[in-house]
């Protein structure tokens, strides 16, 4: 009985994963499934503005988040930039990584170069594009008007046609390599064989790379359009610095109209319930993204 | 494929213009940072040949770095004094990395070496946390540490951090720690060795480059975060993504002095990215892509 008291409690020598997992367990519960719950508790309450307290609205919010023609251009704006930076980003990234996956001398430099755009945080991204998509001093501005693509002294980010795709291209060039970068890695982990037959049996190269090179890729494309599908959706630093959501509502994001609502406008219970809704639309859209494409961890 | 040598040539000039076009906006702004300030504005730009000056880091730093002649700079004075603000950034990215580190090294441990109930789902649990929006998170976090006053200090935005890095380091350290044959720890468990030990003594020193990688990664991100800090703090404490947006001031923006913080700012990410280019893919990817 004494050698019993005094051995180490079971679970610390026994098998069980319980306690390598406990304060995992513990901050994912205190810092993810606690602000699930009380955004949920959120959005059936609003703050009261004169008492400075929560206070039951029933479904109110529901109904506004829904007949709110702002949330459902902030929607819209989220699905397409999501949609076009996905796309330009697929195409330039897969065409980029064709083009740098070699052997020949310089082209390690090339690919080291490439993550340095990954590195810079999106909030000075934002800036320097701000600064160079000025109407004045811009650099990309003057050298849109060089071409003659631009007619005059554009405010390419203060023209409501013009804003989002400004902030497309920031994100396109910050995040562009990233793609890249993953297909080089899957280009490299291919096998040889199949091409060299394919070389043999006379393919032409677009024969090539679409029945083999592509359905090889399957795996390592669904993962980064995942990823880069889930931060595009969830975008806040670009157009926080560049626009704050502006010309008009041209460049809102589901992210920045919450954000907005909650700490510009201090409607706690509306905020709370549009980000909630942004976290369902993306939990679902990923969700069957994973089903569908039977992407596994 | 097999090119000739006139296509190769091809190829390689194609592969620097293309870099070349990504690398150019960084280039850019490090030139603003040393730029007269009459300079930045002026159109055509000055791309490579203008005037330099050490007045923008000398105003950030604080400090007379000595190029111009009576230029006096106010130790810990200024509007663009931002040392203090770069003090910030390292102290909650490394203590952050930190935390995320040690909790994801003994989860991640667990979910390669035993199995589990369920197991599955929590693996799919971590991975979902890595899909919330950051605002979905900021605002129930916001209003908890106001009441609990943690508002506007490093140890609130530390845990935020930590759990915002958490989805990557556990899952990327599982992968890394999926490599280490599961023999080693079966042969030591048949010798009397208990879990702790093993991990401590086998896998732990085996898994050291894997770690420093992940380790690389959670800085990197705590480094370049913006929406936590800019909710979750007020006037104590400030990182220098958030900081870099608020040099817009009445009498227009200070780009010099914002692009040489940001220079200032990236210098060392591009080393540790540089030192982890072979895990880096693994990483951004969540450790499912190995290169």
């Amino acid at each position: 009985m004494v050698t019993r008291a005094l051995r180490a409690p079971r679970f610390m020598v026994s098998d069980h994963p319980l306690p390598w997992l406990l304060p995992l367990i513990v901050i994912l519960v205190v810092f993810t499934l606690f602000p699930l719950f009380y955004n949920i508790y959120l959005s059936f309450h609003e703050l009261a503005p004169r008492k400075r307290a929560l206070v039951p609205v029933g479904l109110d919010n529901w109904e506004q988040l829904f007949a709110d023609p702002r949330m459902w251009s902030a929607f819209y704006v989220t699905l397409f930039y999501t949609g076009v930076c996905l796309t330009i980003q697929l195409v330039l990234g897969m065409a980029i990584a064709l083009l740098i996956d070699s052997d020949d001398p310089g082209f390690g430099f090339l690919r080291a170069l490439l993550t340095l755009t990954l590195v810079i945080p999106p909030a000075i991204t934002g800036m320097m594009f701000l600064l160079m998509q000025d109407a004045q001093f811009g650099l990309i501005t003057w050298m849109l008007q060089s071409l003659g693509v631009l007619t005059q002294a554009t405010p390419i980010l203060a023209t409501p046609s013009l804003a989002l795709w400004g902030v497309i291209l920031a994100d396109v060039w910050q995040w562009t390599p990233f793609m890249v970068l993953i297909f080089v890695a899957g280009l490299r982990s291919l096998p040889r064989d199949p091409f060299e037959s394919a070389m043999i049996d006379g393919a032409s190269p677009w024969q090539v790379f679409r029945r083999l090179t592509l359905p090889m890729m399957g795996k390592v494309i669904a993962i980064a359009v995942l990823i880069r599908g889930i931060d595009l959706f969830r975008m806040f630093d670009y157009v926080f610095v560049m626009t704050s959501g502006g010309p008009g509502t041209s460049t809102y994001t589901l992210s920045l109209y919450a954000w907005q609502q909650t700490f510009s406008f201090v409607k706690w219970g509306y905020g709370a319930t549009l980000s909630l809704f942004a976290l369902i639309v993306i939990l679902v859209a990923a969700n069957l993204f994973v089903a569908v494409f039977k992407v596994r961890w | 494929m097999v090119l000739s040598r006139h296509q190769r040539l091809l190829r390689a000039f194609a592969a620097w213009a293309v870099v070349m076009l990504f690398v150019f906006p960084i280039y850019y702004w490090v030139t603003l940072s040393i730029k007269l300030e009459r300079e930045i504005f002026s159109i055509p730009p000055k791309l490579f040949s203008f005037e330099t000056s050490a007045k923008s880091y000398e105003e950030v730093f604080g400090i007379s770095l000595g190029f111009e002649e009576g230029l006096a700079v106010l130790p810990g004075g200024g509007d663009f004094y931002m040392a203090p603000r770069l003090w910030d950034s390292v102290v909650i990215a490394v203590c952050s990395t930190a935390l995320a580190i040690v909790i994801a090294t003994l989860a991640a441990y667990a979910l390669s070496r035993m199995r589990f109930r369920g197991q599955h789902h929590f693996v799919f649990w971590i991975l979902s946390t890595r899909m919330m929006p950051p605002v979905a998170v900021a605002i129930p976090i916001f209003i908890i540490y106001k009441d609990i006053g943690f508002i506007d200090t490093y140890h609130g935005v530390i845990l935020i951090h930590a759990l915002m890095n958490m989805p990557l380091a556990v899952l990327l350290l599982k992968s890394f720690f999926d490599d280490i044959p599961k023999e080693i720890d079966e042969a030591a468990l048949i010798d009397g060795a208990s879990r702790f030990l093993i991990f401590r003594k086998l896998v732990l020193p085996m898994a050291l480059g894997g770690i420093a990688a992940t380790a690389v990664l959670c800085f990197i991100f705590s480094w370049t975060e913006f929406l936590f800090v800019l909710t979750l703090t007020q006037t104590g404490l400030k990182t220098v993504p958030v900081v870099s947006s608020t040099f817009v001031t009445s009498t227009g923006t200070a780009w010099g002095n914002m692009a040489a913080l940001g220079t200032a700012a990236i210098l060392p990410a591009f080393v540790f990215i540089l030192l982890v280019q072979k895990n880096l893919v693994r990483g951004l990817t969540l450790g499912s892509v190995k290169q």
